[in-house]
């Protein structure tokens, strides 16, 4: 695939213009040929299950596919934060251009213009969407909707429901995609695995899927094929991210010619629950919007730590004149609410010097007692009680913070045991989302024709970090308010196309291949699990690949990949039959495509000689310890195309035309 | 931690199915699925089968995990799935027993995985606003008392997970349904459809074979989200009046 040439097909015309000028002038798909065209929609998330509706509502044939039992559990569901919207309800300077800046910003200037300005501007359109289909927001005494503040932003525009935004927004989609299928626009097919794409003549035609039920492989075939399938943070095998969250179709994908676009761009979360022990099996995440309120420090002494460690001593038996509020300290301007890359590496600074306070040393404390204070304080004014008592305060005070954040409060003390209205939390950065994903152009069409990506599927919004509440905001701008337009581009040129027929020898080809797949991992027979794989899989890419990297690293993390994906293959041991329901091959066709995901991840950061947002290198930092981009020579999307011997690396120059490339500065 | 576990395993839909033994060692820090997961590793290292469960987000919000714990749907905690259930609340050399949720509407697929796809039909009957993409007015054109919100929160809270059902000695999906119905009803944008929703929704909840509700309330003492039964009574006065109302 030497010379692929890779198109944005950005519109012409001035930023603000280009997507209202390309709406108005796109090509369209009468709805008497609506009728007879078939899209395939893969994953039933935020980004997903809004396009499966929106499309079958605009008369569309949609088959959609899920590996859950039902459409409702992707782990869309288990955002908490809330979504952006530029609304400026709270009158406090917000607008689309600010958005817009705040998220190109936000990625270090490495996301394309044309595509973040567009996601600003439907912004607005979601929350009307998601409040008509009855999404409970969170509302102000006079009826309209709350707002709340976001890290790395200034002002207030994130929509929330109570911590679980992610969950109403998700059911909100999920009943759209339910009435479609009640109307049979869209054919759900729940419990089935993609497990290969089908192109015909160069172009995206189908994909065979598993039934996970009953192991039988299945061709389908459409016009065109979405995928909507999320991020693939279990790479790590520690992350936020569902057991079940995978990059198997995108990676299917990629193996038919898709590229995948800056792998290496990962989003550590700073506000985890610690590691605890080797058995853990996934990490949680602790909301970001818990830094509107709570504030991180360590303390001074490493004499402190130590006592903290070994349990002699406890948070709140550190005098005030001996805490580290570094974050404050360091960042005056945005103090708790600097991004998320910016906060997780202050955390590993504090740890790595010695100050941690979990016993492993991994972690730092978020602290509610000054929150507490203030919010007990105001809440006894406006109560006109005088002179109030230090535990009246107190009492009141726990009141509003539980109000705020008294599910995510519930969340720790459950998996804990500590009870962190009394003592600070402890967290420590985690991995939780992907920047990187399927390369995608302004229509979110992959360099495949009729190959489409979605949501944190695709690469295309939030460069190199993404701002906190802007994930739900891509994937329903995405699915609601893009692909129903942007596909007509590829779809009109489709309208003589008769159906597809699953019949075709390329479909059979694929299932073929899969079906040799799935016997070639049955047969190995060796003596170790999955499992086993999948977190040695995972500490080489934290050690090597994750919150700080360097050259040499970057190498032996290869190199080890490499060597342990030889091992899998030779002795892995998949118990059961490939003909039946059966976790562990599932688990294991995953894993396979991890080990190929994650030596093109250390070939990314290998080759991205700066450091910018998530991607930090050990080699490119300033004097003072933050990242140092070279706009100079990397201000491109790198974007990947598989080879097992060395990947290929294609280019996505990217031009700034109306921001100015500055140093990100949150000081 | 030793413990003897006693999990329900059955090869599939048709076969028989019996309750097996197993010693597992575990940590208090572990979460209830973790100590299955070190269960299943420790068959696979013998070459045996693992334990089929379902599982996915492990924080308690995807209502994926399902297991009937002594007897409890998510076991003995108040107000917890069983993925956030934690060790701590069991004690070195109890004997716990592992079952799937038991009812005509979810068959057994295999050891304690089931089939909901009932609850995603019932939802299909009307459980939604008719609105489609691009058509909603401003956000803020329509006022909600902010109680009025909460508490369609809280009944839009449900995961879904069936464990009412699993409780209930009728296998009822009363607190299911009524959930979705008082979620959307109690909001302005769901009133429109309000009678008709819950009557659609019902039939459904019929068809699909759940049994009647006989208000002995043990859905709502089960349920991880703590959904109130004052949902089921809201129900029940619209799916009346979409029968009897002046209106019909």
């Amino acid at each position: 695939m030497a010379g692929i040439e890779l198109k944005s097909n950005v519109p012409a015309g001035e930023l603000k213009q280009k997507w209202s000028d390309f709406k108005g002038t796109m090509n369209l798909v009468a709805p008497n040929n609506k009728r007879r065209i078939e899209v395939i929609v893969v994953g039933t998330g935020l980004a997903g299950a809004s396009a499966a509706a929106t499309l079958g509502e605009l008369g569309y044939q949609v088959k959609a596919f899920t590996f859950h039992d039902s459409p409702r559990r992707a782990h869309s569901i288990a955002a908490q934060g809330g979504i952006n919207a530029a609304k400026n309800y709270q009158n406090d300077g917000d607008s689309i251009y600010r958005l817009f800046y705040d998220t190109i910003k936000g990625g270090d200037y490495r996301s394309r213009e044309a595509n973040v300005y567009r996601l600003a501007e439907v912004s607005a359109d979601i929350i009307d969407q998601c409040v008509a289909q009855g999404v409970p927001f969170a509302r102000e005494y006079g009826g309209l909707l709350a707002n709340r503040s976001f890290g790395g932003v200034q002002v207030s525009r994130t929509f929330y429901a109570r911590g679980q935004t992610g969950q109403q927004l998700l059911i909100g989609a999920y009943q759209a995609l339910s009435r479609q299928i009640s109307t049979g626009q869209v054919s759900m097919y729940n419990r089935h695995e993609m497990l290969d794409l089908v192109k015909i003549d160069g172009k995206a035609r189908g994909i065979i899927t598993r039934n996970l039920l009953t192991g039988k492989l299945e061709k389908h075939a459409a016009h065109c094929v979405v995928l909507a399938t999320g991020g693939y943070g279990n790479v790590f095998y520690l992350s936020t991210n569902a057991m079940g969250s995978n990059v198997s179709a995108a990676w299917r994908g990629v193996r038919r010619g898709a590229l995948m676009a800056n792998p290496c761009f990962t989003q550590i979360h700073p506000t985890c629950i610690p590691v605890s022990g080797e058995y853990q099996s996934k990490l949680t995440l602790m909301s970001e919007s818990l830094r509107n309120d709570g504030r991180v420090w360590v303390p001074k002494s490493k004499e402190d730590a130590i006592a903290i460690r070994e349990g002699r001593k406890k948070g709140n038996d550190i005098a005030e004149e001996d805490r580290d509020y570094y974050l404050e300290r360091r960042y005056p301007a945005f103090g708790n609410l600097v991004p998320r890359d910016v906060a997780s590496r202050a955390a590993k600074v504090a740890c790595d010097a010695g100050n941690g306070v979990a016993p492993t040393g991994l972690a730092v404390f978020l602290d509610f007692a000054s929150a507490i204070e203030r919010y007990g304080k105001a809440a006894a004014h406006s109560k006109n009680i005088n002179n109030p008592s230090k535990a009246e305060i107190t009492k009141l005070g726990k009141a509003v913070v539980e109000g705020k954040y008294g599910n995510l409060f519930e969340m720790y003390e459950k998996i804990t045991g500590e009870n962190p209205y009394e003592n600070p939390m402890k967290i420590y950065p985690a991995v939780h989302y992907t920047m990187g994903g399927l390369w995608v152009d302004y229509n979110l069409q992959t360099n495949v024709p009729g190959l489409f990506a979605l949501g944190e599927a695709n690469f295309s919004d939030h460069g190199a970090n993404r701002l906190g509440a802007s994930a739900l905001m891509q994937g329903l701008a995405d699915g609601y308010f893009v692909i129903p337009y942007t596909i007509g581009q590829f779809l009109s040129k489709e309208i003589r196309t008769p159906k597809i027929s699953a019949d075709a020898p390329e479909f059979a080809a694929a299932e073929k291949d899969v079906q040799d797949r799935l016997n070639q991992l049955m047969s190995i027979k060796g003596n170790q699990s999955v499992e086993s794989f999948h977190r040695r899989l995972g500490k080489i890419m934290w050690e090597y690949c994750g919150m700080s990297r360097n050259a040499e690293g970057l190498k032996k993390g290869r190199q080890m990949i490499r060597e342990l994906r030889e091992e899998f293959y030779k002795d892995v041991f998949i118990p059961g039959d490939a003909n039946e329901f059966n976790p562990e091959l599932e688990k294991a066709t995953k894993v396979a495509d991890f080990l190929e995901l994650g030596e093109v991840m250390m070939c990314d950061a290998l080759d991205r000689n700066e450091s910018c947002g998530g991607h930090f290198r050990e080699e490119y930092k300033s004097e003072e310890g933050e990242a140092q981009r070279n706009d100079k020579d990397f201000t491109y999307v790198s974007a990947w195309e598989w080879n097992e011997t060395q990947p290929v690396l294609h280019k996505e120059e990217l031009a700034f035309k109306n921001v100015e490339l500055k140093t990100r500065s949150y000081k | 931690m030793k413990l003897t576990l006693k999990i329900w395993r059955q090869k599939g839909a048709d076969k028989k199915g019996q309750l097996e033994s197993y010693n597992v060692e575990a940590s208090e820090h572990m979460s209830f699925l973790e100590m299955m997961d070190v269960l299943n590793e420790e068959l696979i290292s013998k070459k045996e089968e693992p334990v089929a469960f379902e599982h996915d987000c492990r924080e308690g919000i995807c209502g994926t995990c399902n297991l009937v714990i002594d007897g409890r749907p998510h076991g003995p905690q108040q107000g917890t799935t069983t993925c956030q259930l934690h060790m701590r609340h069991f004690k070195d050399g109890d004997t716990i027993t592992v079952e799937p949720w038991r009812a005509k509407a979810f068959p057994v697929i295999k050891d304690l995985v089931v089939d909901r796809s009932s609850f995603d039909r019932i939802i299909q009957a009307g459980g939604y606003v008719s609105v489609n993409t691009g058509q909603a007015p401003d956000g803020n054109a329509i006022p909600i008392e902010k109680d009025e919100a909460l508490s369609a929160f809280d009944a839009a809270a449900c995961i879904g997970c069936g464990a009412c059902v699993a409780a209930c000695p009728n296998g009822s999906a009363m607190l299911f349904t009524s959930a979705k119905v008082a979620h959307l009803g109690k909001l302005p944008q769901g009133q429109v459809e309000h009678a008709a929703r819950s009557k659609s929704m019902v039939d459904q909840m019929d068809a699909e074979g759940f049994g009647n509700c006989s208000n002995t309330g043990a859905c709502e003492v089960e349920c991880p989200k703590e959904i109130s039964i004052n949902n089921i009574a809201m129900l029940n006065r619209s799916y009346l009046s979409s029968i009897f109302g002046s209106n019909k």
